[in-house]
């Protein structure tokens, strides 16, 4: 069957996030000249301006920020998977992530609750991050 | 120097509010345009500044259909909700600095007949970064986006989802006494609780509608605003703001706190007023919670106290501050809030289906595109 979700468009800026996920491989942006972590990744470091730019291995590890589940279908493409967990979640690097939540039920789900990052491997070409239960 | 009463609203129009239509955004905006020029008693050539919303209705379909002989200004004010009332400080600013003296605000939509949320909002380029890393977990319209920012509102504060009832009851029996609101069916608390769980916590009822129609409003230089045919209702006060991580609410350090939060103390300080110097209150009301969060970020209660302060009916006419008394975007229209502008004119002027009595002093606000805020105290003229 197609796959009719909603999919990345990748620019120079965010490939290789998308490339490491991928290869099952969880990496983030990183300013080349201070250090500082950030994330969705973008072109400008806002702490000290340097347009260089790095990807450094992550833990994945993170504890759940706030969240929602999702019944309605807002797009025909997610209709069979409802209900959605979608969860935001403050990474251990000090950014935060948002990705759907899987194997967790709503009644576990509180603020500090701990997550992984796992691997969803979506279609031939794309592997999207979810939160799994540590 | 300030903005400080450098103009005054001096006409309002709508149309009527639909949910089905085979109009144009164009043809509505344009209707609601000339209701509000004739308002004013103004002439359609008389208008020299346009700030038209967003997508629909363009500034050169006014000069075409209107003949406008010499238009010496025109803008777009891009947040999303939070244009409309953002558009005041950008027509006083005009208006100070003499470019122009009437600036007609316009909003035209078809939400509901034409594109819905679901695709809607996937379009805009100001959401090109949850495109690509938020909208294809499924993450996609905003009833999911400002989810979020209530579910942990409510964990933090213990808000619940039957304080977020309070709000949507209240808009309902405002609703119900305005003839042109859509939703005139009365609605209990019982009813929002048993409506279905669109995106945990928000309800079917904590949601706005999708509609069609248009809204506009007109400002004017101040001393010429005197002399049309109605009272003016001037601008004490007017500030957008700006969240942190403006188009990434899931980055943002506080995501139970709006731009509004930024822009208030600009309003009220350049007003020059309290907020128990305020009548009644024209709030964006997109969702049930968003009201509620922006009442603490204007001040009227401390951050998390929201869900007690519209407990017991405290925002229906009589309580402590009444507000969205037109049935706003939940039960009146989703015209964006500039119905919210419209409704706080004809408040101030005393002409309101659902009159908050004596209305002296009010505010209107806005909020759009994940966070920014919009701002505008206004008062009757003496």
């Amino acid at each position: 069957m197609s796959y009719d979700k909603l999919v990345p468009e990748p620019t120079a800026d965010t490939k290789p996030f998308w490339d490491a996920l991928h290869e099952e491989k969880f990496r983030l942006q990183r300013c080349a000249a201070c250090g500082k972590t950030r994330h969705y990744p973008r072109p400008v470091c806002d702490a000290c301006y340097s347009m260089q730019a790095e990807w450094a291995d992550a833990s994945g590890r993170g504890t759940v920020h706030s969240w929602t589940i999702t019944y309605h279908a807002f797009h025909p493409g997610f209709k069979a998977d409802l209900p959605l967990v979608l969860l935001t979640v403050d990474l251990e690097e000090g950014v935060r992530m948002q990705a759907q939540g899987r194997g967790i039920e709503e009644s576990e789900l509180r603020i500090g609750l701990p997550v992984k990052v796992g691997f969803a491997r979506v279609k031939d070409d794309l592997t999207l991050p979810v939160f799994e239960q540590t | 120097m300030s903005l400080r009463e450098a103009g005054a609203v001096t006409g309002v129009g709508e149309t009527k509010y639909m949910r089905g239509t085979d109009r144009t955004p164009v043809s509505l905006a344009l209707e609601a345009s000339l209701n509000a020029i004739a308002d004013a008693g103004l002439k359609p050539t008389d208008i020299d500044g346009l700030i038209p919303y967003g997508a629909g209705a363009v500034a050169e379909d006014f000069v075409t259909n209107f003949g406008i002989p010499d238009l010496r200004f025109s803008a777009t004010t891009p947040m999303g909700g939070a244009s409309a009332v953002a558009s005041i400080q950008c027509a006083l600013a005009a208006i100070q600095a003499g470019i122009c003296k009437h600036v007609l605000l316009s909003l035209g939509r078809t939400g509901y007949s034409g594109g819905r949320i679901g695709t809607r909002v996937q379009q805009m380029p100001q959401f090109r970064t949850i495109g690509e890393f938020e909208m294809p977990s499924g993450a996609i319209a905003p009833p999911q986006l400002y989810a979020v920012m209530a579910r942990r509102h409510f964990e933090l504060y213990g808000t619940t989802s039957r304080q977020l009832a309070e709000i949507a009851v209240t808009t309902r029996q405002h609703a119900i006494r305005n003839p042109n609101a859509t939703m005139q069916r009365p609605m209990t608390i019982e009813d929002h609780q048993a409506s279905r769980m669109i995106s945990d916590p928000f309800r079917l009822l904590d949601c706005s509608l999708e509609s069609d129609g248009a809204a506009a409003v007109i400002i004017s230089a101040p001393d010429i605003a005197r002399d049309l045919r109605k009272k003016p209702v001037l601008v004490m006060g007017v500030a957008e703001g700006h969240p942190d991580s403006p188009s990434v609410i899931s980055q943002r350090p506080d995501i139970t706190t709006l731009g509004l939060a930024k822009a208030a103390p600009k309003a009220f300080a350049m007003a020059g007023v309290t907020h128990a110097d305020i009548d009644v209150a024209e709030v964006y009301d997109c969702f049930t919670y968003i009201v509620m969060c922006q009442l603490e970020d204007m001040g009227f209660c401390k951050k998390g106290e929201g869900g007690g302060f519209v407990e017991n009916g405290a925002l229906g006419i009589g309580g402590r501050l009444p507000v969205n008394t037109h049935g706003g975007l939940l039960s009146e229209a989703h015209m964006a809030g500039m119905n919210h502008i419209v409704e706080l004119t004809r408040q101030l002027r005393g002409e309101a289906a659902v009159q908050v009595p004596d209305a002296e002093i009010g505010l209107v606000t806005g909020y759009g595109d994940l966070g920014d805020g919009s701002i505008a105290i206004m008062r009757r003229a003496a």
